[in-house]
């Protein structure tokens, strides 16, 4: 038998939890159909989450996409598609992505694994990051090389702690609901052994009666703690920290049943959030908004 | 002995010719061990130039394993008496540099594009203090610096011990010299 799993017509990092808490309850035998045949939008954070719903799951999913011509074109050019048919049996209409017509995919969606694709993915992102952040978000000139250096290291996480590959997307889009100014996000997803698991298996670490998500995320994101004894390990995220302070962003991480966040002044999230559906793996989205230049 | 790393052609030595982006740990491990290799094949005190003008990216986690991790093995004199001047530095370099430097409680001394010398890292006011007194003589002895300070020689001896074990001044028997100044 089948399980339908619906999609909302609005994807995004709190939409989409809807879709994991219908995926959740299942054995991961059980063969899903996920039917976003009604989205109408969906942000790099949930398109590449959804990717990694079907990469954990142990029978092959099947996916019906967005019925609407242009979000199934979009999804296409974002590189959903092309990957989808990798980890899905996808059913209806698939779309094809026509080249070169989207400005505002700056990387499309693009597997991690090891560190050779996370040099390609810096190279891939500098010369279109400048353009797109300087001249559309107003973002200082400065930022460019420490947006990189921010995709780097989201991307490293996967390669450092995951143990299996993941996702990572860069886009732009308007943000009209939550603060009426455009936004670059970032959204790195893996289905791998997630935060609590990579810090447990770090050699005589002592795990206190309280020990659970929440708390590895917190010491990861905000003490930079890392599985690893080197002290010179954990400034990844660090330095994550650092940029999305400096330029008024928001950066979360999700990892098994609790996401944590940084959040600006400008987003009403929570800084922790507990008992979320159990999904396995991390997935981090870095969100840096437009800048509004002085008058 | 000056030797001269350019770090940009290191890296496409030995991890990718097409490269030209410092990131992730095993490229940065793989540029240390490079230059460690190096630094092995030319015996004797040395002043290397670490130069990063033709790195486009430097990511926290390559800081780590180029920068810190090369300090840390020749902190002391040990296993060689080699000596490091950053060159190339831009800011967003620095970043990622100083991040890892704080970690370990490291300093190192970097020159400037206009060829002013720069102290960075983690230096106590005492420490900063005397390197700039040495800086501004040039070179010189415990008593040199002591009396340019105004202090104690023993005082001034013990701080110039103090940077010459972190590698930010030269030792020529008695006398000191800040990296970058001629001897």
């Amino acid at each position: 038998m089948t399980t339908v799993i619906n999609v909302p017509p609005s994807l995004d990092d709190t939409t989409i939890e809807q879709v994991l808490d219908q995926v959740a309850p299942l054995p991961r035998d059980q063969k899903i159909l996920i039917d976003a045949r009604h989205a109408r939008w969906a942000s790099p954070y949930a398109l590449t989450t959804m990717l990694t719903i079907g990469q954990a799951r142990a029978e092959r999913a099947a996916f019906t996409g967005p019925e609407t011509d242009d979000t199934a074109s979009y999804w296409a050019r974002t590189g959903f598609y092309k990957h989808a048919e990798q980890i899905f049996d996808l059913h209806g209409h698939v779309p094809r992505a026509r080249n070169g017509g989207e400005s505002s995919v700056l990387l499309e969606i693009t597997p991690v694994a090891k560190s050779e694709d996370v040099h390609d993915v810096v190279e891939r992102i500098q010369q279109k990051a400048q353009a797109i952040l300087v001249n559309e978000l107003h973002l200082d000139p400065q930022a460019t090389m420490r947006f990189a250096m921010t995709l780097s290291e989201a991307c490293q996480n996967i390669v450092e702690h995951a143990q299996r590959g993941g996702w990572v997307a860069v886009q732009t889009y308007t943000w009209a609901k939550r603060l009426g100014r455009r936004v670059v996000q970032i959204a790195v997803c893996d289905a791998g052994i997630g935060f609590r698991a990579s810090l447990e298996s770090a050699h005589g670490r002592r795990i206190s009666d309280r020990w659970d998500d929440g708390m590895a995320l917190e010491d990861a994101v905000i003490r930079g703690v890392s599985r690893f004894r080197d002290p010179g390990r954990g400034q990844g995220l660090a330095g994550v920290r650092r940029f999305v302070g400096k330029w008024d962003g928001k950066l979360s991480v999700r990892s098994g049943t609790a996401r944590i966040a940084i959040v600006p002044s400008w987003d009403e999230d929570v800084p922790l959030a507990e008992d979320l559906a159990p999904f396995p793996g991390a997935q981090i989205q870095i969100t840096i908004p437009e800048r509004i230049p002085q008058r | 002995m000056i030797n001269h790393i350019d770090v940009s052609s290191v890296l496409r030595r030995t991890v990718c010719d097409l490269y030209s982006n410092l990131v992730t740990r095993p490229t940065g491990a793989a540029v240390r061990t490079e230059i460690e290799n190096l630094l092995a094949a030319w015996r004797g005190p040395s002043l290397t130039v670490i130069d990063f003008s033709h790195v486009n990216l430097l990511d926290f986690s390559c800081a780590d394993e180029v920068v810190a991790k090369l300090l840390l093995r020749f902190e002391g004199g040990a296993p060689q008496d080699a000596y490091f001047l950053l060159r190339g530095v831009r800011e967003d370099h620095l970043d990622a540099i100083e991040a890892a430097l704080e970690r370990y409680q490291l300093a190192l001394v970097m020159q400037a594009d206009d060829g002013a010398l720069l102290l960075v890292g983690t230096v106590n006011d005492a420490q900063r203090r005397a390197w700039q007194a040495l800086r501004e003589l040039g070179r010189g002895a415990a008593e040199e610096l002591a009396l340019a300070l105004g202090e104690a020689p023993s005082y001034a001896a013990a701080i110039l011990t103090a940077l010459h074990e972190r590698r930010l001044v030269m030792r020529f028997d008695d006398t000191y010299v800040p990296l970058g100044a001629t001897p």
